[in-house]
């Protein structure tokens, strides 16, 4: 897949026709949702429409934004208006939103064109895309296999080819984790350098909305687009985007690079730690210079992120509850359409959540578990503060392992939740973190790098990335 | 043995923004069901809550106006439960840090001045409505979330209330200090101002707190205090019998003035607070505070005790006439037009007041404005018409809003003062009397009233009372 910017400069130039690429791309979508299962809609009508408006905005020679032409996937937990925003979930199966999430506005107005929506895990519930009420989304690398998740099926459109960017949700690691698992770049931004206005929330102090994309290049170009202040979201932050191009033309000579103890421990697989280090091998031939560090609380960070991001969950889904939209099943009172609703609409690993939230908020159990991995929480975030006064970046597997078989562990929710044990810790803390693809293992399966820097410091990460990226060709 | 009874009220106060607490949408009422929202207030799937500034000023305001303390960093908080008018599945309220602590609400009980201490005040947004039909079997519920998404202020009192009386000069005052505020409108039959009750009883000379109920569905200031006046004599009649009170929530329905349970299940609730990871800390400096202190009107306090020094009426007085903001500033734009703050205020007192009773109404729908009382008391003072006569003026001034002279002059309620005139019908009534002169001047001088009346009802009133009986006096005693 070409980058981006390269393609915008094909079509805006004229090099490219838009009727006859997006033709081409819309066919192809059909193919690969058949193909991967990577997308719950093909949103044709929105495409060709704006491809209309495109054209005419290139007859009469009018401005072109930065992301002119560009085709963009969106995940299907961000809301775009008249279309189903499913969250693919059969509870939202049928859920119209008369409203754009803020991020949409933003590809709008820069020019982009909005090809399809993502399968997902259920609200964003998921590391391997298996929770989708519309099925298992299948790795194009090894369809035997996961894409991770939960953002499975934006990661697999831009692996598949489909576009150069994708927009998916990040909790826990779910651009970053598929991203790994896909071969693609994937950023989960700071915490409030994109607004959340539009994302279906699930867990509201985690959920940063972030850019699944070919390259690094691609990725800070989408990421300039939807960052920046939304006064509709009150957790929105004033920030300063910063000049990415000029950033990557940098190298990374002088810069100082940390390598978390924590997260090069037992559970790491040996090909993924091997690749790991002949990058580390040829960043400090470029220069950079690393440091070993520690993060001491790196082991309770899955078991903190579960409590608080299911807390949140329990309260956040409470609104399905078939009175206003949505799926409303069959009952005889308040109490059976409630139960009746949620009990059909939700999978299980939504429901498993639901319950341990429900569960840690309930009274007499607040302090022994909400209110303690809020406490481990600002420990973590300290720890991380604490780190980048000593270096500039983080550098880590996104992943312990490349992705693994579809089934392999579904019915194993603690091994499944140990797949995000390298990004959690980024969410809980709110600091930029973004996984580069840095090779294959033996199988053929895409290896990921993480990089991790201080809060609203991307332009660090697109930085270190496009370096990583230059020396794993 | 002897009870007392230990009261704490808990006041929800809807604010009179022009929008919502968390959304643009306005926050006014009697719009087409379920038209005032937006994905915010519907609880859309990814909409957010901003929060509205206006309604963290006026919670302010009553923080400042009760001497409470403002906790400068306080933290909203998600009340979760599941119920059809409640859009998100939770409520955005505030939990352990809340926008206001402590301070206390005064008023005068039988002539003693008493205070109630509070526990918190805190911001929150209302629920919406569910419509239940009239016959159950219709299976139905309809909602409008309208309401969803107005601004509310909890004032929550301490146990301090010891009597239903009490409570209800607690909430009289309260609903005072909400009006002369301006952050809401003080009614209770509307909902717009809600109370509910938690009463309990010990044994007088006991320390300790007795078991508590909750008394909801109070719809009125008077309904409180006889809602808690029932409950009161129903949990001494419980524990007189060898009983114990149950803790429960109950129904007070005012057509029979009784407290009824409500069904155990609506109440058996686990909140599940924690903040509302939607919302950044709510950070109010002292610029702040300040900004809102400078904006604070007179309170109602304040304003009874400079009417009785400035304007000399009696306390009772300033206390009747401050009962509502309207009422206070009716009479001190009364004032301001006739220049007489006695008159003025003994003609609200009287006249004014006894009509609104009348016609069950409030000043503000009052059919006679402050300035044409002003102009009718002002023409008393210039003798132009004589007081007896104000009042037939005052009466026809309810239907007829010309201006006074031309009334006056048609209804030909000019007084007479002309001594000519006068004159005459003196010596008609000298003439038509003769036992009564002759018994006057034998010494019975009480009867110069006789002759009075005689001479007012021959001028229907309208003789000038000092020019009649010197007149009068003079011819008398010739």
């Amino acid at each position: 897949m070409e980058s981006a910017l390269e393609l915008r400069r094909r079509i805006a130039a004229g090099e490219i026709s838009l009727d006859s690429y997006y033709e081409a791309l819309l066919s192809e979508c059909e193919s690969a949702k058949a193909r991967f299962n990577c997308l719950t809609a093909i949103t044709n009508q929105l495409a060709m429409a704006t491809v209309e408006r495109l054209k005419t905005n290139m007859k009469n020679d009018r401005p072109k934004g930065r992301l002119f032409g560009l085709p963009v996937v969106v995940k299907d937990n961000i809301c775009l208006r008249d279309y189903p925003t499913t969250c693919a979930s059969k509870i939202l199966e049928n859920f119209v939103p008369p409203y754009d999430a803020t991020v949409i506005g933003r590809l709008i107005a820069e020019d982009a064109v909005i090809i399809a929506k993502a399968n997902m895990d259920e609200f964003a519930m998921g590391s391997s895309n298996e929770n989708s009420a519309f099925g298992p989304v299948l790795n194009p690398h090894d369809i035997t296999r996961i894409p991770g998740g939960s953002s499975g099926g934006s990661a697999v459109a831009v692996a598949a080819g489909l576009t150069p960017m994708a927009l998916g949700s990040d909790t826990g690691g779910s651009v970053r984790q598929p991203a790994a698992h896909c071969g693609v770049v994937g950023l989960k931004p700071t915490y409030g350098a994109v607004s959340r206005y539009g994302l279906v929330a699930y867990a509201s102090s985690l959920d940063q909305i972030g850019p699944l994309a070919c390259d690094v290049e691609s990725a800070a170009l989408l990421y300039s687009v939807i960052a920046g202040h939304d006064e509709r979201d009150s957790t929105s932050a004033e920030i300063s985007i910063c000049d990415y191009p000029a950033e990557m033309q940098k190298s990374v000579k002088g810069l100082r690079i940390g390598l978390p103890r924590e997260y090069f421990g037992d559970g790491l697989d040996g090909e993924i730690r091997t690749s790991i280090e002949a990058m580390i091998a040829q960043m400090k031939f470029e220069g950079a210079e690393f440091v070993d560090v520690s993060l001491p609380h790196t082991e309770y960070a899955i078991a903190t992120y579960y409590i608080i991001a299911d807390a949140e969950a329990s309260s956040n889904l409470a609104r399905y509850d078939g009175v206003k939209y949505g799926l409303r099943a069959k009952n005889d009172d308040l109490l059976s359409m409630y139960t009746n609703t949620r009990h059909e609409g939700f999978g299980a690993e939504v429901k498993r959540r639901i319950m341990l939230g429900t569960y840690v908020l309930s009274a007499g159990y607040y302090d022994a578990y909400y209110q303690k991995a809020m406490n481990v929480r600002s420990i973590l975030k300290r720890e991380f503060a604490d780190v980048y006064k000593v270096v500039d970046v983080l550098l880590t597997p996104t992943t312990p392992t490349t992705a693994f078989k579809i089934g392999e562990k579904s019915n194993d929710p603690l091994e499944m939740y140990l797949s995000d044990i390298y990004t959690v810790s980024a969410n809980l803390a709110g600091v930029p973190a973004m996984s580069v693809p840095i090779g294959r293992d033996g199988k053929n399966l895409p290896i990921g790098l993480q990089l991790t820097a201080k809060h609203f410091d991307e332009a660090v990460l697109f930085r270190v990335g496009k370096a990583v990226e230059r020396l794993a060709k | 043995m002897n009870y007392e009874a230990v009261i704490g009220l808990e006041v929800h106060a809807q604010l009179l923004t022009k929008s919502k607490i968390f959304c643009g949408c306005s926050a006014h009422f009697g719009q087409q069901p379920n038209s005032a929202t937006c994905p915010v207030c519907l609880g859309l799937p990814g909409a957010l809550p901003v929060l509205n500034k206006r309604a963290v000023d006026f919670a302010l305001k009553m923080i400042l106006a009760v001497g409470g303390r403002v906790g400068k960093q306080s933290v909203f908080a998600r009340k979760n439960y599941f119920y059809p008018d409640l859009p998100k599945g939770y409520q955005i309220s505030q939990y352990d840090k809340p926008i206001g602590v402590g301070g206390a609400i005064s008023f005068i009980d039988g002539g003693i001045a008493k205070s109630i201490n509070l526990t918190r005040i805190h911001l929150e947004e209302d629920a919406g409505k569910s419509l239940h039909p009239e016959n159950a079997s219709q299976g139905y519920t309809r909602v409008d979330v309208n309401r969803c998404g107005t601004p509310l202020i909890e004032i929550v009192s301490e146990p301090d209330i010891r009597t239903p009386h009490e409570a209800f000069l607690y909430l009289h005052a309260l609903k005072q200090i909400v009006e002369y505020l301006g952050i809401c409108d003080g009614n209770m039959e509307e909902g717009s101002l809600r109370c509910d009750a938690n009463v309990s009883i010990r044994p007088i000379g006991e320390t300790t707190l007795g078991t508590k109920t909750e008394v909801k569905n109070l719809n009125s200031i008077r309904g409180v205090e006889r809602a808690i006046t029932y409950e009161i004599g129903r949990q001494i009649a419980v524990v007189s019998s060898g009983g114990k009170v149950v803790q429960q929530t109950l129904l007070y329905n005012d057509a029979d003035g009784k407290c009824y349970p409500m069904r155990s299940k609506e109440e058996s609730h686990d909140y599940r607070y924690f903040p509302d990871p939607d919302l950044v800390t709510l950070c109010i400096d002292d610029f702040w505070i300040a900004e809102v202190a400078a904006s604070q009107p007179e309170l109602p306090i304040a304003r009874r005790e400079r009417f009785v020094s400035n304007y000399g009426i009696p306390a009772y007085d300033a206390e009747v006439l401050t009962t509502t903001l309207q009422l206070a500033d009716y009479f001190e734009a009364v004032v301001e037009h006739c220049g007489d703050a006695k008159l003025a205020s003994n003609w609200i007192m009287t006249e004014v007041l006894a009509r609104l009773k009348d016609q069950q109404i409030d000043i503000s729908e009052f059919a006679i404005t402050p300035t044409r009382l002003g102009e009718l008391i002002g023409k008393i003072k210039a003798k132009a018409i004589t007081g007896k006569i104000a009042k037939d003026l005052f009466e026809l001034m309810l239907s007829d809003s010309r201006d006074l002279d031309v009334i006056i002059s048609e209804k030909g309620l000019a007084p007479v003062t002309d001594s000519g005139d006068l004159k005459k019908l003196i010596d008609k009534i000298i003439a038509d009397h003769p036992d009564e002169v002759a018994r006057y001047r034998e010494g019975k001088t009480k009867l110069f009233a006789f002759f009075v009346g005689q001479l007012m009802k021959a001028t229907q009133g309208k003789a000038d009372p000092e020019t009649a009986g010197a007149l009068l006096k003079a011819r008398l005693d010739e």
